[in-house]
């Protein structure tokens, strides 16, 4: 069967979800290998297992976080050509785009971006124009690059009965560098193949340099294009103290945080958590737009959301033609109420 | 420090927008035309930077005849001169055909830096700053939401979901900008009259060296083989708060098991 590679998302080696996601539909396609750049694969072998990955190509150098995307590039261009799969799949996320964007012109292949489906002979399935048209397309040329957008797709493990798989047999891996230790791992995991990429990176990948990394990333929350709910405020919201309601509404039910433009504009909420057509475009499970009015170009961001709460005091507000549950009111009022209500109801649960 | 800023003319979100049947291509008559939104930030830091540094800046803008408007806006708030790629071998590329086209533009022109927005409102591929800087062997600053440069090198903070992370890099390079980085001047009078008189230089295929066989619908790497309106969402309640509004709305989420 054909290897289908799959570029992992992780952070120091926690796999991220859209990655999980990105193995599930791998697995409906041929033989799911994972490339894993960075460190961390160790303590990430298990999951990749668990959803199926019956390969990993590893380049375990920390200089993958030093330039921007081309490395990463280069790391799967370098494996397409050893490799030849049937498909690369990344994550639709600004970097997974650009990693995709690359690939595509090293090795003259075709690039879809922000696919929510995949079909066994390719053919991929995008909502255009905030989700008023789902189109179908395929790739006719080179090895298709497929960039599928997180929480499209629901993560589901892979069956227990994974087949070990032979050792790939990588050209060129310089003798100096060994490879990671299949057997170490010995549990659940044992069938996945680890393999060291033999990757070194060219000086021309290296020409933009990252000397600074700054987090700004507000608490313990889920990240915003990957979390199953998302929790918006809008200028109704009123202030930037406001938000601390949104954030207390978000914890509650495990949620990201996002914003409205005229809230980011109003400077009440960062604007890497803007939602919209020139922000980002969340998928998830439920989205609870608050003090929100709906503009076509919010809308464009969060349409295709599966289930949509809204919480605003002007009934004529066209978000409403989204809500599959709405409430007309103060969210002042609704909100402290709905967040009193849940952990009651929670923690009678327990 | 010369400037090109690359500028694509897209539908307006605001108005209907529809594929063509017969090619399953942005259909750029049906609705009004309008320069893609973040292109405008792109264009205002083009022109900050050759304010400050001395330089001209060159507007670079694929598309049909009808492009000319939205190069006609871009000159008016400020861009020195343009080049217009227009040719109806174009007709349907895709973005892997685009960057080659727009590269080819760019090599001919020459510059010290290329700004483009981080992402269109019709295509939202967000990729083409990466393909041009792998295409023309330069350095990738996309996503800037801060620019700064003594014309040499140059440093940009590029916004990511964790915060941001800083680059450096030396010139040539390409940029991409988000909607952060500032506040795009609108055109004045004496801008728009102006404009009129600018150099709009029109280069077809065969002006940059290219195939026209290499472009367009049938060269794209990349096919639509459908495609159909999405069925609109069924309504749902609507309830006025009364008093009880956030315990309704908690049944609500018990019942979908969000609770
Ligand atoms: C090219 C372009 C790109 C854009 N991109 C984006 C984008 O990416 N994302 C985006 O969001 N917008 C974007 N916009 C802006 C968009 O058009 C709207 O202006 C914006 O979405 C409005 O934000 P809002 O709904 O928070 O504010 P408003 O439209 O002002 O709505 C506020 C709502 O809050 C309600 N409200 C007020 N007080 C309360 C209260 N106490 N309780 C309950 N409800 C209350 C009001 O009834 C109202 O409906 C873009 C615009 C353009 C032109
Ligand atoms: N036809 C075009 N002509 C000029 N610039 C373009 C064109 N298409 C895309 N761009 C530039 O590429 C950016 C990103 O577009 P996209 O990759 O389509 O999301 C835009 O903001 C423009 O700066």
């Amino acid at each position: 069967m054909a290897e289908i590679l799959v570029m992992a998302e992780h952070d120091g080696g926690a796999v991220k979800k859209v990655t999980t996601e990105l193995l599930t539909l791998a697995r409906g396609l041929g033989e799911p290998a994972v490339v894993w750049a960075g460190p961390g694969v160790t303590a990430a072998r298990d999951r990749l297992a668990e959803f199926g990955a019956a390969k990993v190509y590893v380049a375990a150098g920390s200089e993958f976080d030093d330039y921007v995307v081309a490395p990463k590039a280069e790391l799967l261009a370098r494996l397409a050509a050893d490799r030849a799969p049937a498909a690369i799949l990344v994550a639709a996320t600004q970097e997974g785009r650009e990693v995709a964007a690359r690939l595509a012109v090293k090795t003259g292949s075709g690039v879809l971006t922000d696919v929510t489906g995949l079909t066994p002979d390719l053919t991929a399935e995008q909502q255009i124009f905030g989700g008023a048209i789902t189109v179908r397309s395929r790739v006719r040329a080179g090895v298709p690059i497929i960039a599928v957008r997180p929480n499209a797709v629901a993560a589901v493990p892979a069956l227990p009965a994974a087949v070990p798989a032979a050792v790939p047999a990588l050209p060129a891996v310089p003798a100096a560098v060994p490879a990671v230790p299949a057997a170490a791992a010995a549990a659940a995991a044992a069938a996945v193949v680890v393999a060291d990429a033999g990757l070194v990176i060219s000086e021309a990948a290296k020409a933009a340099r990252v000397t600074g990394r700054v987090r700004e990333q507000r608490g313990e929350r889920p990240q915003l294009t990957e979390a199953a709910i998302v929790v918006s405020g809008g200028r109704g919201v009123g202030s930037a103290e406001g938000f601390a309601l949104i954030e207390e509404l978000a914890d509650t039910l495990h949620a990201a945080v996002g914003a409205s433009r005229a809230a980011v504009d109003a400077g009440w909420y960062p604007h890497q958590f803007q939602v919209g057509q020139t922000g980002k475009t969340v998928s998830p499970q439920l989205y609870v737009a608050v003090g929100i009015s709906g503009a076509i170009q919010h809308r464009a961001g969060m349409q295709t959301s599966k289930t949509i709460m809204v919480i605003n005091k002007d009934p004529e507000a066209p978000i409403f033609e989204l809500a599959d549950y709405g409430v007309v009111g103060d969210l002042f009022d609704v909100v402290p109420q709905l967040i009193g209500e849940i952990r009651r109801r929670t923690q009678e649960a327990r | 420090m010369d400037i090109i800023v690359c500028v694509k003319q897209v539908p307006d979100t605001g108005a209907e927008r529809r594929l063509r049947r017969e090619d399953g291509t942005v259909d750029r008559d049906a609705a009004a035309a309008v320069v893609n939104e973040l292109d405008e930030f792109a264009i205002e830091e083009g022109l900050r930077l050759a304010g400050k540094h001395g330089g001209t800046v060159t507007i670079l803008s694929m598309g049909p005849e009808r492009a000319g408007e939205t190069i006609r806006k871009a000159l008016a708030m400020g861009a020195d001169r343009a080049v217009h790629v227009c040719d109806p071998a174009l007709h349907g590329s895709d973005a892997l055909v685009s960057s080659a086209v727009l590269a080819a533009a760019l090599s001919r022109i020459g510059f010290d830096a290329v700004i483009l927005g981080s992402e269109s409102t019709d295509a939202r591929t967000g990729m083409l700053a990466a393909m041009l800087a792998e295409r023309l062997g330069l350095p990738q600053l996309s996503f800037a939401s801060l620019v700064d440069t003594d014309g040499e090198r140059i440093s940009i903070r590029r916004l990511a979901d964790y915060g941001y992370d800083t680059v450096e890099a030396r010139l040539p390079a390409v940029l991409s900008v988000v909607e952060k980085i500032n506040e795009p001047r609108y055109p004045s009078f004496k801008g728009i009259m102006a404009a009129k008189k600018k150099p709009v230089q029109t280069m077809s295929l065969a002006d940059l060296g290219l195939d026209p066989a290499m472009t367009g619908l049938a060269a794209s790497a990349t096919e639509v083989t459908g495609f159909a309106s999405r069925p609109p969402r069924q309504a749902g309640t609507v309830v006025t708060d009364e008093g009880a509004g956030g315990i309704g709305a908690a049944e609500f989420l018990a019942a979908r098991m969000f609770i």
